[in-house]
């Protein structure tokens, strides 16, 4: 399904599910996106490690370095891609430089022939997005997903909103990923964000990590990201289809 | 046609420079992108900043002619006293310039890296001055090898926040500190120690370092045949070129750490051996594999043990205005040790790496050399005597 379909078909909040490529073994990615269309989650980010992820807090670090460590690489990301079955809605989520020195034609490319649908750079600046790689992101296909803060000013939000065609990326407070603060302090800047009838819907990530923060968020937009909460579930798994099971079942009891 | 070697309007120094920050730091970078110039040029800002440096920091530092340095190598040699400043390094210019900076916008907390400890000094020194909080983060290993440099840094009542992340050195202390400014958006300034980071830092460490070339000016009867300093991001380097960058009679050299050879892994030689792509959100040169994970570098300094360089730097390569060169670990201690026997200094181990590239050029009776001792040696005492005596 196109990422416009899924927004514009909702019946219930959106819940996209983040993990790190190649972790916790090299060769899970095929298994954890099985069971997360099993489990019936609407998309997937895919996180593709890095050795310096400046955005994110220690549970992604390490997992990163962890992948890193088995061996994963943006090729052998793309290569497993091919190879599995799974249909559910994906995107990718890095850092710029990883992207760079793949070559982002190429990578746009391996994004659209492995579906693909969205990316998210997080330290790739808007300006330098439009002057240089715009036209190969539209050439294949992909949307670009930026992100907005507690921060930014409601003249920026209204620019990434027109920047952005799929959806935005609110982070839900001033932090890294997984800060495990909660989200209830964020209500009157998700309120604001709610308020402002932007064009593209929203999808509020950073620091969800239960069902209460997963419902939270809903309430604000049209639903949520969870990441940290469950690189932490699959750290001690034995069982990777059991556990995602599991914990998809605690954030959204009726599926 | 004159070469303009500073940043442009949009940040850049050619292709390299730039912001590449998550937008979590959008608006600290924008707040500091607008404001940065006009601060730096407003009168009572300059005469605040003016006083400190002579009063406090001991400015304008010697420039020193090398009298048996001179006889040994057979040209005149000086060195620039950066070492004789307040907290022992070059490093006090750029963290008193950024705390009055910081005191203009509001901010009342204070974070820094640190590698070789001096800009964490330096920090904390002026975070003590000013009183003002202050956090210190610092790669584990490196706390362990500067441990004098941390204990004066407790002594001056800041914090210190030891990184366990990567390879527990400069690199990963800059990782957590720009961590730490995402998580703290609002009150705190991050005083970068070098000319790296996103944009505007580059440029505004320059400018606060770039009192080294002004002083070498006024100092130095006539032109110097060379200007030479030791480059990890390279802040006493661009202060000791700024001000010679559009005069092409000076030859200036840039000398890296190649820690234990370029042909090794265990190297710091960034220029030498990297490409382009992007760390600590600039687009400058940098050790990385093919996948663009960043590869984690060698050298016995903790100052110069960075995987990057500052994007003007990059640029000076680019365009051939710098001359890049590097020196290996022990080059660097045999440099220290014939400085200290011969004329009665300790150099910091970075600024060894200067010194040790005068066994490697071609020297002329006529040259007038200028090295930029950017540091003393007494936080390196213990490295220094493992390795030499």
């Amino acid at each position: 399904m196109q990422l416009k379909e899924i927004f514009k078909n909702r019946k219930e909040p959106i819940l996209n599910i983040y993990f790190t490529a190649g972790y916790p073994a090299l060769e899970s990615m095929p298994i954890i996106l099985n069971s997360l269309e099993q489990a019936g989650v609407d998309m997937v980010e895919i996180g593709m490690p890095y050795s310096d992820p400046l955005s994110d807090g220690p549970t992604i670090q390490k997992s990163s370095a962890i992948a890193l460590k088995n061996g994963i690489s943006t090729s052998i990301i793309f290569e497993q891609l091919a190879k599995c079955e799974s249909k559910i809605p994906k995107i990718m989520m890095g850092y710029f430089n990883a992207v760079l020195q793949f070559g982002v034609e190429k990578f746009c490319e391996k994004c659209q022939q492995n579906n693909i649908q969205g990316v998210i750079l997080p330290d790739l600046p808007i300006p330098v997005y439009q002057e240089h790689y715009q036209t190969t992101f539209e050439k294949y296909g992909i949307a670009p997903i930026f992100l907005v803060t507690p921060e930014t000013s409601e003249e920026r939000i209204r620019y990434i909103d027109a920047c952005s065609t799929a959806f935005i990326y609110a982070v839900s407070t001033s932090s890294t990923t997984g800060a495990g603060t909660g989200i209830q302090s964020a209500a009157a800047y998700l309120q604001k964000l709610q308020t402002m009838q932007l064009n593209n819907p929203i999808l509020i990530g950073f620091n969800i990590g239960s069902k209460a923060d997963f419902d939270f968020a809903s309430q604000y937009a049209a639903g949520g990201i969870i990441g940290s909460a469950f690189i932490k579930q699959l750290e001690n798994s034995t069982t990777l289809e059991n556990d995602i099971q599991k914990f998809i079942k605690n954030i959204r009891p009726k599926n | 046609m004159k070469q303009d070697y500073n940043v442009d309007a949009a940040g850049f120094y050619g292709v390299f420079g730039g912001a590449f920050v998550p937008e979590m730091l959008y608006p600290n970078v924008e707040e500091l992108q607008n404001s940065y110039l006009t601060i730096l040029q407003e009168k009572s800002f300059q005469k605040e900043l003016q006083q400190l440096l002579e009063d406090y920091v001991g400015r304008p530092t010697p420039l020193y002619f090398a009298k048996r340095l001179s006889a040994h190598y057979g040209a005149k040699i000086y060195l620039k006293r950066e070492d004789l400043c307040h907290t022992g390094a070059h490093k006090i210019n750029n963290a008193l310039g950024q705390i009055l900076l910081a005191k203009k916008l509001n901010k009342t907390r204070i974070i820094a890296e640190t590698g070789a400890g001096q800009h964490g000094v330096a920090t904390a020194t002026a975070c003590a001055l000013m009183g003002i909080e202050c956090c210190i983060y610092m790669g584990a290993k490196d706390v362990e090898r500067q441990a004098p440099n941390v204990a004066r840094m407790k002594m001056l009542g800041a914090t210190i926040i030891p990184v366990e992340s990567g390879s527990k050195t400069l690199k990963d202390a800059t990782n957590e500190a720009i961590r730490d400014w995402i998580n703290n958006p609002v009150d705190t300034h991050y005083i970068i120690g070098s000319v790296v980071g996103p944009h505007p830092y580059p440029d505004m460490v320059a400018r606060f370092q770039a009192i080294i070339s002004k002083e070498i000016k006024n100092q130095l009867k006539g032109d110097p045949s060379h200007v030479i300093a030791c480059i990890g991001g390279g802040s006493n380097a661009i202060g000791a070129f700024y001000h010679y960058l559009s005069n092409k009679a000076v030859q200036l050299v840039g000398v890296e750490a190649a820690g234990q050879g370029i042909h090794t892994a265990k190297t710091a030689a960034t220029l030498t051996l990297g490409t382009q792509g992007i760390i600590h959100a600039c687009m400058t040169t940098l050790l990385q594999d093919k996948d663009g994970q960043i590869i984690e570098p060698h050298s016995i300094s903790a100052g110069l043990d960075y995987p990057g360089i500052g994007p003007q730097h990059a640029h000076l390569h680019q365009t051939k205005r710098v001359n890049y060169h590097s020196v290996t670990d022990q080059e660097a201690l045999n440099a220290a040790l014939f400085l200290s026997k011969n004329e009665g200094i300790i150099p910091a181990l970075e600024s060894a790496h200067a010194l040790a590239y005068l066994n490697k050029m071609e020297i002329k009776p006529t040259d007038k050399i200028v090295i930029n001792l950017s540091g003393r040696g007494d936080k390196d005492l213990e490295t220094l005597t493992k390795n030499l005596l």
